[in-house]
């Protein structure tokens, strides 16, 4: 085929459709959702997210209001705008969840995780381990002649650094509750 | 006044203070002090079915031809998973369904007893919501809330798993008038901004088209008044899914048939060059958008729907509607007649699509000597069309061919298996279907392979007198499966010929029933009429060509203006490319 008379092939009009564009720009958003608490709930919102190939980076639940039975459960996600907003929409149709509030979109919140680090070691390690963590602001909990438990609440990114500093000095443990988060100012979810 | 009652006992009396009046079920060890409690009264009757799959599209089929919650009970274990592919077949439906399963007493929960199994877990995400009752004093609250949640918003099925020793436990009983739901409120009135804006669009349209779906039947008749009405008004064309079929009539002039994989080539084209798409209680599903990123590209898109999750799932919209079709459709009604702007022309439009109708895509040929399916489902039409005619059908190619050549003029009368494309649907249905329509045609529309997937129901519809009609249109495949061995794998037909098959006249009489078997195109009304003319369950085996292939067709993967047609004589094994055969 001679290529000179071959007509000019239309660029496909740009679509917002294809599904393509879903994967791009993934972000990490967290989400705060208001639920009864009653048998089954976090089952529930767990299986939202693996039935529908959703990622969960963390998530925390507990009782907020005892009387009313409320949970209040924080979930840290990945994905691109659209399947956030996706998912949040999903987590409102499930028929125990009373809110969902993406606190990332709110832009103003705070989040925080607390994590139990456990260090084993002697001599120039123990009060590196020691001093490391005055700087880190971590409370020793527990202590032994060869070890620490420090414990230490941060932004998730304050505990990995702090993570990372101790494994070489003799990290043998890490607990973390997962990321607990909340607006700024006078307002309620 | 509150009642002291068993827990058995609280079941039937919500049953009945919910106005149902029919139940499909299936006895057994945990579930027998509600049916020693069903057997002590007359309010509610209890259809027995011979599976319990059976039981839920027997509901299914009852609600959907009513517009009730249709009602099933199973006992634990295997009778709680029997239910699921029923259970799941509703949840896509959005089909009203409440489950009543029984479970081992509370104190063996967790001790793997006989027919114990984990059925809150292994139906939570195919219900809507379910329940484990643990106490007494949460029995009536809770059957009531189910069915408020299975009815309201999108409707689905509910599970409620009660324990046999609290089946047994006495308690107050309660009414369903006091019962208020914590969290869930679906919003059923549309933004009226929203709306205003979305005329304002219909009004500068010069391309629009409404696309419709099973919402605007589950939004009730209402809804689908309200959108012959909006059709008239506009002088918009107007096609709708497989489930919406029925809300607009066929007869219309602005009806251009059913869209989607086996839609007409007018309602896909139009689709695909509109400038505005009115979407109304449907949700882009795959089987109705072909390729994505080819979908509609030059239209601003409105999507109406009770469902918030539904807007933006697969197709970004430019305006949504969260609300109910017969609020949204009546406010939208009075706004575009209250607005004296001047009207769109669809002059140009409409020359257009009667292009396109031209093709007269649906057209077959039939011949002398076997009887094409279409020209079936064609003649079963002409000869039903003016009684009460209620349409099932089972899934796979009979089910399209009777998409596209039974033609429907009001809704509920069509009940089809779409989201999840379940085999077997159709008998049961129809056994629910004619439960609540007593009086009329009950037609399920059949393949020789679905049919064998819940056959066992005939036995039900004998022992109920219940008088379906069964027209298998027999080509001796599983024959969609078929046509995509042809499409997608060189024509090797594994495992899609359908062997060994029963003789289904003496079927029909083994059961009790009436057989037919037709294989001359001549005879075939008079084989028809001997059918509907039957005062007994009808098997028809109606022998049609093999191979005929279900046209027109969107092939996955490809976009709706990239149809193929019946008559192209074009290889059909080499139309699908790579990327395609990944898709379903």
């Amino acid at each position: 085929m001679n290529a000179m008379t071959t007509p000019p092939v239309p660029a496909s009009p740009p679509s917002p459709y294809s599904s393509a564009s879903f994967k791009s720009n993934v972000e990490s958003h967290t989400l705060s959702v208001l639920v009864d608490n009653e048998p089954g709930v976090l089952a529930r919102v767990v299986g939202l997210f693996s039935g529908r190939g959703y990622n969960i980076e963390s998530l925390t639940v507990a009782e907020v209001a005892h009387a009313e039975h409320l949970s209040r459960i924080t979930i840290v996600t990945k994905g691109a705008p659209e399947t956030i907003d996706q998912i949040q929409h999903q987590l409102e149709r499930l028929v125990p969840v009373h809110k969902v509030t993406d606190l990332t979109l709110a832009d103003k919140f705070i989040e925080r995780e607390l994590a139990m680090i456990k260090v084993s070691g002697t001599g120039e390690h123990r009060s590196e381990a020691l001093r490391l963590s005055e700087a880190f602001r971590a409370r020793v909990i527990d202590a032994t002649i060869t070890s620490f438990v420090f414990e230490l609440t941060g932004k998730p990114a304050k505990i990995d650094d702090f993570v990372e500093l101790m494994r070489p000095i003799g990290l043998v443990e890490v607990s973390r509750t997962g990321v607990a988060a909340i607006s700024r100012g006078p307002e309620r979810m | 006044m509150p009642k002291q009652m068993t827990g058995a006992e609280m079941v039937v009396e919500a049953l009945k203070d919910q106005g149902v009046d029919t139940i499909f079920g299936y006895p057994g060890g945990a579930v027998l002090p509600i049916y020693d409690a069903i057997f002590q009264q007359n309010h509610v009757r209890h259809v027995l079915v011979r599976h319990e799959q059976g039981a839920g599209h027997s509901a299914e089929g009852y609600a959907r031809s009513s517009g009730k919650v249709g009602v099933l009970l199973v006992t634990s274990g295997p009778g709680a998973t029997n239910a699921v592919t029923a259970l799941a077949d509703a949840l896509m439906d959005s089909i009203p369904l409440v489950c009543i399963s029984g479970q081992v007493p509370t104190h063996l929960i967790g001790s793997d007893a006989f027919q114990e199994c984990d059925t809150t877990g292994i139906t939570r995400s195919c219900t809507k919501h379910n329940y484990l009752v643990r106490s007494i004093a949460d029995l009536p609250r809770i059957l009531h809330e189910a069915f408020y949640v299975a009815r309201s918003g999108r409707p689905g099925p509910v599970l409620i798993d009660i324990p046999k020793d609290i089946q047994f436990a006495s308690g107050t009983y309660t009414g369903p008038e006091n019962v208020q739901h914590k969290t869930y409120h679906p919003q059923v009135k549309g933004d009226a901004r929203a709306i205003a804006q979305a005329v304002e669009m219909m009004a500068k349209a010069r391309k629009p088209i409404l696309y419709t779906g099973g919402g605007v039947i589950n939004s009730g008749p209402e809804a689908s008044k309200l959108l012959r009405d909006l059709v008239a008004a506009t002088g918009f064309p107007i096609t709708s899914t497989l489930m919406g079929l029925g809300s607009y009539p066929a007869s219309g002039k602005n009806w251009l048939g059913m869209l989607g994989m086996h839609g007409t080539y007018e309602a896909n084209n139009a689709m695909h060059d509109c400038d505005l798409m009115v979407c109304i209680g449907a949700r882009f599903d795959d089987r109705i958008t072909g390729r994505l990123d080819a979908f509609s590209p030059g239209s601003k898109k409105i999507h109406i729907d009770i469902d918030p999750s539904s807007i933006n799932k697969n197709v970004k919209v430019d305006l949504a509607i969260i609300g109910d079709c017969t609020h949204v459709l009546g406010d939208m009604l009075s706004l575009w007649r209250a607005d004296s702007a001047e009207k769109p022309k669809l002059d140009a439009w409409w020359k257009q699509i009667d292009v396109w109708r031209a093709k007269k895509s649906l057209g077959f040929r039939q011949s002398a000597a076997t009887i094409k399916p279409q020209y079936a489902v064609q003649r079963l039409y002409e000869l039903t069309k003016n009684r009460d005619t209620y349409i099932t059908t089972e899934v796979g190619q009979h089910q399209m061919w009777a998409a596209q050549h039974y033609h429907f003029e009001e809704p509920n009368r069509w009940m089809t298996s779409g989201g999840l494309g379940t085999m077997g649907y159709g008998l049961p249905a129809a056994i629910g279907v004619q439960m609540a329509h007593p009086k009329a045609l009950v037609i399920d529309i059949a393949g020789e392979a679905s049919i064998q997937m819940c056959m066992q129901e005939m036995s039900t519809a004998l022992q109920y007198r219940l008088p379906v009609k069964i027209f298998i249109l027999n080509n001796e495949y599983m024959g969609m499966v078929r046509q995509w061995q042809e499409l997608l794998h060189g024509a090797r037909y594994s495992e899609s010929y359908s062997e060994a098959l029963p003789d289904f006249v003496k079927l029909a009489e083994a059961y009790g029933g009436h057989g037919i078997r037709c294989s001359d195109p001549a005879k075939l009304d008079d084989a028809i009429m001997e059918m509907i003319n039957s005062p007994k369950a009808v098997i028809f085996d109606c022998l049609v060509d093999k191979l005929e292939n279900c046209f027109p067709m969107i092939p996955s993967g490809k976009a709706h203006n990239e149809m193929l047609l019946g008559d192209t004589g074009e290889d059909i094994g080499s139309v699908i490319d790579a990327k395609g055969k990944m898709l379903v």
